[in-house]
């Protein structure tokens, strides 16, 4: 939907006034559905939605970055075509962010604290990376504190924490085996306050800013599953919602890479794709705002797993996923499988002309010996 | 009958020179039919399966199988797309079942779990359907242990079919002429040095192919290792280089297949029981072993013949006796 968007605006059709800079007000109407729909609400709450974004208090944000490769910023700001990119700087207020800020050293530092103070409990506090903990943390120092010391300092005051990224939730590519730094992810490093995780490498945009706006416009959070990911969108696994799927269940695999079965578009199960077990609404949403097939499948990678804990940066990308089905599929007949479904058409009508025939010849035969009976008897006579 | 006594003697004598020129056939003496070690074998690992099907695709493309339709084609509005016979049948030589129960939430799991079956001809050291073959159409290869179906000799009375303990072989009952379909282990492909096209297919080794004591050996050492370990599954075949890591389920204690029914050179390992799974719980032995056995030993040396005949005459030998006496 959000794709239609662009390609309207791009053509210059829609010159209505607007809420937001530079968006026409049926593109804002647009958006607003979208992002409705996205979070699972119901339609008719576009227009709440409308109005939150309208809100002229925009909530501040204060986004650190630890151990990370800023990937899931610049994806936020790439991802999004320039609608989007104005409504993210209109409906928050970015009160520190190491890349996005004017400001720098002791100054940036001051403004940190300052929104901190003036927004306690108010404002929504996204950490971009993991947190290293080994070696008291000095793995990554900002401002001569090391993250543990600065996250444990603005997590309790913040109304909301976001976890954005696979680094942030679970630590990401830094905790792999052998863990160098002792990186953690958010959520285990603050125990005592709810973190909402958005996995990813990077995570996609979309899911934070309907996190966000979500918890601007119901005044709480979404509802999360057991890893505290929004169902909303990680409610449902990759493989669900493949547009190879079909391919998987008729068996057709890709063997390697190059192979006719890869260049027709066929399942890469075979070759590592982790869509059967991670829950990530990748295929509907896709990246960067570019149209079909912009996400690992749909370029011809195996899914590797980003957004699932234990998954990405733990299993080798090239090794079989452990199919995760929630429920068993429909297709398949049962065990104990009913034989015999009636008689079909044919059949039917081979054994009613059989038995037409039969009960016919029968009464022929019963008459004609009926009528040789009664000429009998009357020779007798 | 009107026939002439000339006539019924030129007939009994004619038979009488046929009987003596014609070959005696052997009377062979029972032997146990069994299952060699090196013989080609499938291990079906439930545990592995992820119900994908690619096995049933794997078996119709390396055996020419056509392509069934049923109500689905109906529902989706599309043909030649879906291949979905409900059980085994004359095209289809291997079926992907499942077994469900309650909220069918977890795999491999008896109480609300589910697994998936794979049901083929299970290839028995001493088959039934062989057994009970009244024109020996049905062959078990004394090497390869295939059990194998032969058009000519096949006079069509289907003992096989009501015979076979787990239902395989299917008569193509819609035909002029039919024959018999059932899975001949890809007996042409086996001679060619290739294998099975289902174990071929298969992308997670659940479908294996090995000598039997091969795959015995493997699938002992998977019942015997820890749950939640981590094991190197071998694919396509039990001595490939071809492995996918995978979590270790717990298995029933024991292989289905090495003794059932006198055994059989399909074998099966699954976490849901046996039972469950569609598989008969068999004595360990096989019937029809038992009773051809029976019969044999009952036959050597025209004993039982002797001795029933000869019972006979002594019955009767001593009733004319009393008879003779009375008068």
């Amino acid at each position: 939907m959000t794709r239609n968007i662009s390609k309207e605006s791009s053509l210059g059709k829609n010159n209505e006034e607007s809420v937001v800079k530079g968006v026409s007000r049926r593109d804002f109407l647009k958006f607003c559905t979208a992002m409705t729909a996205s979070m699972g609400l119901p339609l008719g709450m576009a227009n709440l939605v409308a109005q939150t974004i309208q809100n002229p208090q925009r909530p501040p944000v204060i986004w650190l970055h630890f151990q990370e490769c800023t990937g899931c910023t610049e994806s936020l700001l790439r991802a999004t075509h320039p609608t989007i990119e104005s409504l993210v700087l209109d409906i928050i207020s970015v009160d520190y962010s190491e890349t996005l800020m004017v400001a720098a050293g002791h100054q940036a530092e001051e403004a940190m604290k300052k929104s901190m103070e003036a927004n306690e409990g108010k404002f929504i506090l996204v950490v971009e990376g993991s947190v290293p903990t080994k070696d008291n943390g000095i793995y990554c120092m900002i401002g001569g504190r090391t993250a543990l010391d600065i996250l444990n300092d603005v997590a309790p005051k913040a109304g909301a924490v976001v976890a954005i990224g696979s680094c942030a939730s679970w630590g990401g590519v830094q905790s792999s085996d052998p863990n160098p730094t002792g990186a953690k992810g958010i959520h285990e490093v603050i125990t005592d306050i709810p973190v909402i995780n958005l996995p990813g490498c990077p995570a996609s945009p979309y899911n934070l800013l309907s996190t966000v706006i979500y918890y601007l416009t119901l005044g709480k959070l979404p509802e999360l599953d057991k890893k505290n990911r929004p169902l909303f969108c990680y409610g449902r696994l990759v493989h669900e919602n493949c547009e190879r799927r079909p391919h998987f269940d008729a068996g057709r695999f890709v063997n390697e890479f190059g192979d006719y079965g890869h260049r027709n578009g066929w399942c890469l199960y075979k070759i590592g794709c982790k869509g059967p077990e991670t829950h990530a609404n990748c295929p509907i949403q896709l990246y960067g705002d570019v149209g079909s097939d912009a996400w690992p499948v749909g370029t011809g990678h195996p899914c590797f797993g980003c957004t699932e804990k234990g998954v990405g940066f733990v299993k080798p990308i090239h090794q079989q996923a452990s199919v995760f089905t929630a429920t068993p599929p429909a297709l398949f007949p049962d065990i104990n499988q009913d034989k015999g479904v009636g008689m079909g058409a044919g059949g039917a009508f081979v054994v009613g002309a059989a038995a037409g025939a039969a009960v016919a010849s029968g009464v022929k035969l019963s008459k004609s010996l009926k009528e040789k009976d009664t000429a009998e008897k009357e020779d007798k006579e | 009958m009107n026939i002439e006594r000339r006539d019924f003697f030129k007939i009994l004598s004619a038979g009488a020179v046929t009987a003596v020129g014609a070959k005696p056939a052997h009377a062979r003496k029972w032997q146990h039919r069994g299952r060699n070690n090196d013989a080609p074998a499938i291990l079906y690992d439930a545990t592995l399966c992820i119900g994908c099907k690619t096995c049933e695709v794997g078996c119709k493309k390396a055996n020419n199988l056509e392509v069934e339709h049923s109500s689905l084609d109906e529902w989706h509005g599309v043909k030649n797309v879906w291949d979905s016979a409900d059980d085994l049948s004359t095209s289809s030589y291997i079926k992907m079942k499942l077994y469900k129960n309650g909220s069918g939430a977890v795999k491999d799991q008896e109480k609300d779990g589910f697994s998936f079956m794979r049901s083929a001809c299970m290839h028995c050291a001493e088959p039934d359907c062989q057994s009970v073959c009244p024109t020996s159409a049905l062959l078990k290869d004394p090497k390869t242990g295939i059990v194998t179906w032969n058009v000519d000799a096949c006079c069509g009375c289907r003992y096989c079919q009501v015979a076979c303990p787990f239902e395989v072989p299917k008569f193509e009952f819609d035909k002029a002429f039919p024959k018999l379909q059932k899975c001949f282990l890809c007996n042409h492909r086996i001679a060619e040095g290739k294998i099975p096209g289902c174990c071929e297919a298969c992308p997670t080794g659940a479908t294996l192919y090995g000598t039997y004591e091969e795959l015995l050996v493997e699938a002992k050492k998977r019942i015997g290792m820890e749950e939640g370990k981590t094991y190197d599954f071998p694919v396509n075949r039990v001595d490939s280089d071809r492995r996918e890591t995978q979590k270790v389920k717990k298995y029933n204690s024991y292989v289905y297949g090495e003794k059932e029914g006198g055994g059989t050179q399909y074998i099966v390992l699954a976490s849901v029981p046996y039972e469950k799974l569609g598989l008969p719980k068999l004595p360990p032995y096989s019937s029809s072993g038992k009773s051809e056995k029976l019969q044999h030993t009952l036959y050597a040396y025209l004993i039982s013949p002797a001795v029933l005949f000869g019972g006979l005459m002594v019955a009767a030998y001593r009733s004319t006796k009393k008879e003779n006496k009375e008068e």
